[in-house]
């Protein structure tokens, strides 16, 4: 087991920077998550960690061994792919037994091994079946015990649950997380799937266009979203882009972009300047929604509901305030009467929720309901 | 440290293209600049020769290999098209028999089919003089010969091309599209000329080309029944044997000019449009045919196909049991026995040609799978500059016909040259397998590329991650998961060389004369038996190695090609 320190790498496809002067460190144990969106870099970058790309600049260390051009068979990573790569023309025992020929054990050794790395997994009854007899879920279970099965200093995961319907999914994210436990490894997981990102790790590394965004605990990167992207990205978020136009101790005064009538209060220390691009997300469950215009509160605008929606456990309300449309989330409290399309409604955006970011995202209206 | 496997992926190339260099690209090169030499030197005076007024015959001998070759692709499409249709649309008693047996003519060695037209067909043969006996005629009602016998053995032969790669088409095709379309409340005919056919041409026009430049090429039938009807790849070899090797030069690179460009236009067509089917995995749609009538005209049609379509091996096989000298004014043979095979044992030379065939195939075969599997890999699953001229160098002895690729080897290595060594090729036992081992690269190569492509990535970089050097995984990952189109080429380079005449005509010695050599030896003393026997050797080799790898490899015949 090792940590993983990534100094200034850079790495460029002929003209494309697909991964630009990123440094961070992983430690010893934990459950680290690189998460974005598709050619975002974050499979370059844990390829790089892999050894299958060689970074264009920059360096890698595992503990204080620089790895930085080494031959991936020579850096005992245990990498489990997308599609799991798992030798078609071999039997599940081959194919967990494979890393371990490979270092030349003894045939009995490799056996004892091989059968408690399945046991792991829970896979011991299907040690002779040929991988093309298992379903999805056990493809992966098998992947998964290929690679712990060599003892890796490092566990990588490259969205390895992106194959599995929802109900799998679930299942092996619970059961990726305690063999990540039991085993103790330092993992390094690679998805687009926030959820998965939020629920599993120690720490997120949130990846835009080569570039990494935000790292922080999932609490970190959901309640406090560095900039509008990583705001946007995790969870459903309302962005509304604003000018600053005075600083109080810790409040910060707002007008709407486009709109100076409209004013806003965010509570937040931190400094911004006036000509910074700023913009305010809140979390649509922190919106407040009332019937009645509620009195000496600030952030309240009057707005019309345009659609409805149930999910069973909340109500989705998307509100129009003129050009912006906020959505809302209520929970399901079987509540009477229930707010219905056509009603007039006064929302909240309380203070201390809103938080405010710079602006790297191109200004978009909001949310549009056709 | 940096570029390792850059380095490494050179390493890998070095000897590939080594290879390609010294034995298809100087070859080529060789004959191109031989085809400028004349007796002042350097200069196109037997370009002007070719195409001049004196010598008609060269310029006959193109238009001749052109018209018959477009002839060719016309008649082959008549039977192979139509074929594929009822075969794949309809469903009668049979077919299925029907359907395999429709590819029987790719088990028949090329001068050996030509042979056996001789025999059915030609002026003393069996079809034509047993309707003139049955009838009491007093001359044969019909006979084969120049251009209507090498017409008629390429129809026989090439029919199989339309026939496959329409069939393919047609089973992509989803019938959804045509049930679609008559839902929307088109006719039978509209759908066939808006729906079906326009799916089909991209069959219809590769296969053209492909017949194209197969008949361009095609020896053994213009050799064996033009008489004394000119074609350009006949006159190549004339022009050698009689010695004047810078006319054969020049008619070498005209012949190959005209099938490159055929080659290059198919490409360009080919990568045109996309008409592959958004669907995916579609069961097979036949219609059954249910009028009784109907069922049994079908049937007794394909019976009477399949017996036109034995026919040449049958006339193999009893011919190749008539023993020598007993069949010779007479219009039947009357004598059959196991005599010729018998020779094969008793007589060394009668059994040496069979042994140099063998021994020369499985030479060049060796040669074709290591080299195939090794560029084959650099090919598909490496990153290097120069890739498109290297897929250039190893399709060119696809594109070039047998006999041009023969005449490269005589002009490159009747001399000593560095890539061989400083030894003298030509007329010794090496040149042989050499030249099988060029004509069938491509085949190889082509055949690994399509298992290679579609091998995932993820695979080699598991066994990397798992600790695997790369030859290790190579050999536990990579080639057993790549075998069955490794091997699928490979046993077709087999079968093909085995059959192989063109080449060896031109560059045979008496000591490694294989098989084809030897049937064209006992033809010209008139012993049609021992060269039946021959031929028939030929048949069952290839029947052989076909039946192995369907059984034991899973390949089907038609893949291959």
């Amino acid at each position: 087991m090792s940590s993983v320190s990534l100094k200034n790498i850079t790495k460029s496809f002929k003209a494309v920077q697909a991964v630009k002067e990123l440094s961070l460190d992983i430690q010893k144990g934990e459950f680290f998550t690189f998460l974005g969106p598709s050619g975002c870099g974050k499979t370059t970058t844990l390829r790089m960690i892999a050894g299958f790309y060689y970074p264009t600049t920059g360096s890698i260390f595992f503990g204080d061994r620089e790895m930085t051009k080494v031959a991936p068979e020579k850096r005992n990573t245990g990498m489990v792919f997308q599609n799991y790569a798992l030798f078609p023309h071999m039997t599940v025992f081959e194919n967990v037994a494979f890393g371990l020929k490979v270092r030349k054990l003894a045939s009995a050794e490799v056996k004892k091994r091989v059968e408690e790395a399945l046991a792991k997994v829970r896979l011991d009854a299907f040690i002779k079946r040929q991988v093309s007899q298992l379903s999805g879920g056990q493809q992966q279970r098998v992947a998964l015990a290929r690679s712990l099965v060599i003892q890796p200093e490092i566990l990588l995961l490259d969205e390895p649950l992106s194959n599995l319907d929802a109900r799998l999914r679930d299942e092996m994210r619970t059961e990726i997380l305690r063999l990540q436990r039991e085993y103790g490894i330092t993992t390094i997981y690679v998805t687009h799937d926030q959820i998965e990102a939020l629920s599993m790790s120690d720490r997120i590394a949130v990846f835009n266009a080569g570039e990494c965004q935000q790292i922080g605990t999932p609490k970190e990167i959901y309640n406090e979203p560095a900039n509008d992207f990583v705001a946007s990205f995790i969870g459903e978020t309302n962005l509304i882009p604003v000018q600053l136009e005075g600083v109080e101790g810790n409040t910060l005064q707002f007008c709407w972009d486009g709109d100076s009538s409209r004013k806003l209060v965010a509570e937040q220390p931190v400094a911004f300047s006036k000509e910074e691009a700023l913009s305010v997300s809140i979390r649509p469950e922190a919106v407040e929604v009332y019937e009645e215009a509620p009195v000496n509160l600030q952030n309240v605008y009057e707005g019309t509901i345009e659609l409805a929606q149930f999910t069973g456990a909340a109500l989705n309300l998307f509100i129009s305030l003129g050009e912006k449309v906020i959505q809302a989330m209520l929970l399901n409290t079987m509540a009477q009467p229930e707010p219905e399309p056509g009603d007039r409604v006064w929302v909240r955006l309380p203070e201390s929720r809103v938080r405010v970011v710079p602006r790297v995202l191109e200004p978009k209206e909001g949310r549009r309901i056709s | 440290m940096k570029n390792r496997d850059q380095r490494f992926t050179l390493l890998l190339l070095i000897p590939v293209v080594l290879v390609l260099v010294a034995y298809v690209l100087y070859p080529s090169l060789r004959t191109l600049i031989e085809s400028f030499q004349s007796k002042e030197g350097l200069s196109s005076a037997n370009y002007k020769d070719f195409f001049g007024s004196e010598s008609r015959s060269n310029l006959q001998a193109l238009w001749n290999s052109v018209y018959i070759s477009l002839l060719s692709v016309f008649f082959s499409a008549l039977i192979g098209v139509p074929l594929a249709f009822i075969f794949n649309k309809y469903e009668f008693p049979g077919r299925s028999f029907f359907s395999s047996a429709a590819i029987l003519p790719i088990v028949l060695p090329s001068l050996v089919g030509v042979m056996a037209f001789m025999f059915l067909y030609g002026e003393s043969g069996l079809i034509p003089n047993a309707i003139k006996d049955l009838f009491g005629l007093k001359n044969v009602p019909f006979k084969i010969g120049g251009v209507s016998g090498i017409l008629i053995v390429h129809a026989y032969t090439m029919y199989v091309y339309f026939y496959m790669t329409v069939s393919s088409t047609i089973r992509s095709i989803d019938p959804s599209l045509e049930e679609a379309a008559y839902n929307l409340g088109a006719s039978r005919l509209t759908v066939f000329r808006k729906v079906t056919l326009p799916l089909l041409t991209p069959a219809i026009v590769g296969a053209s080309l492909l017949v194209f430049m197969t008949s361009m090429a095609s020896f053994s039938a213009p050799f064996l029944l033009a008489g004394g009807f000119r074609v350009l790849s006949l006159q190549i070899y004339f022009s050698k044997v009689n010695g004047n090797l810078s006319m054969a030069a020049t008619q070498s690179v005209i012949l190959s000019i005209v099938s490159i460009s055929f080659l290059l236009f198919m490409r360009w067509y080919q990568n045109r449009r996309d008409y592959r089917m958004a669907t995916k995995g579609i069961g097979a749609h036949r219609s059954e045919i249910k009028n009784p009538l109907l069922k049994g005209l079908m049937v007794a049609v394909g019976i009477v196909g399949v017996i036109i379509l034995l026919l040449p091996h049958m006339t193999i096989l009893i011919l190749s049991l008539v023993p020598d000298g007993t069949w010779t004014y007479q219009t039947y043979p009357s004598i059959f026995n196991g005599e010729n095979y018998l020779f094969l044992f008793t007589e060394p030379k009668i059994w040496d040609p069979v042994r140099n065939s063998l021994i020369l195939a499985f030479l060049a075969t060796l040669g074709n799978l290591v080299f195939g599997v090794l560029t084959s890999y650099v090919l598909v699953k490496r990153k290097f500059v120069g890739k498109n001229m290297v897929d250039i160098m190893v399709m060119l002895p696809w594109a070039l016909p047998a006999t041009v690729v023969g005449m490269n080897l005589v002009l490159a290595f009747n001399e000593s040259s560095i890539f061989t060594f400083g030894h003298i090729l030509v007329g010794t036992f090496w040149i042989l397998p050499l030249a099988y081992f060029i004509r069938h690269i491509p085949l190889v190569v082509r055949s690994t590329n399509a298992t290679l492509e579609q091998l995932d990535d993820s695979l080699e970089e598991a066994a990397r991650n798992l600790g695997a050097k790369w030859f290790y995984l190579f050999r536990r990952v990579v080639l057993p998961l790549v075998m069955p189109g490794v091997m699928a080429g490979t046993l077709l380079a087999f079968v093909e060389a085995v059959g192989e005449f063109p080449t060896s005509v031109l560059l045979y010695t008496l000591s490694n004369r294989p098989i084809s050599i030897e049937i064209m030896n006992q033809l010209r003393m008139f012993n049609m038996g021992q060269a039946a026997a021959y031929g028939m050797i030929q048949i069952s080799l290839i029947g052989l190695v076909l039946f192995i790898s369907n059984k034991f490899f899973g390949i089907k015949a038609e893949r291959s090609l």
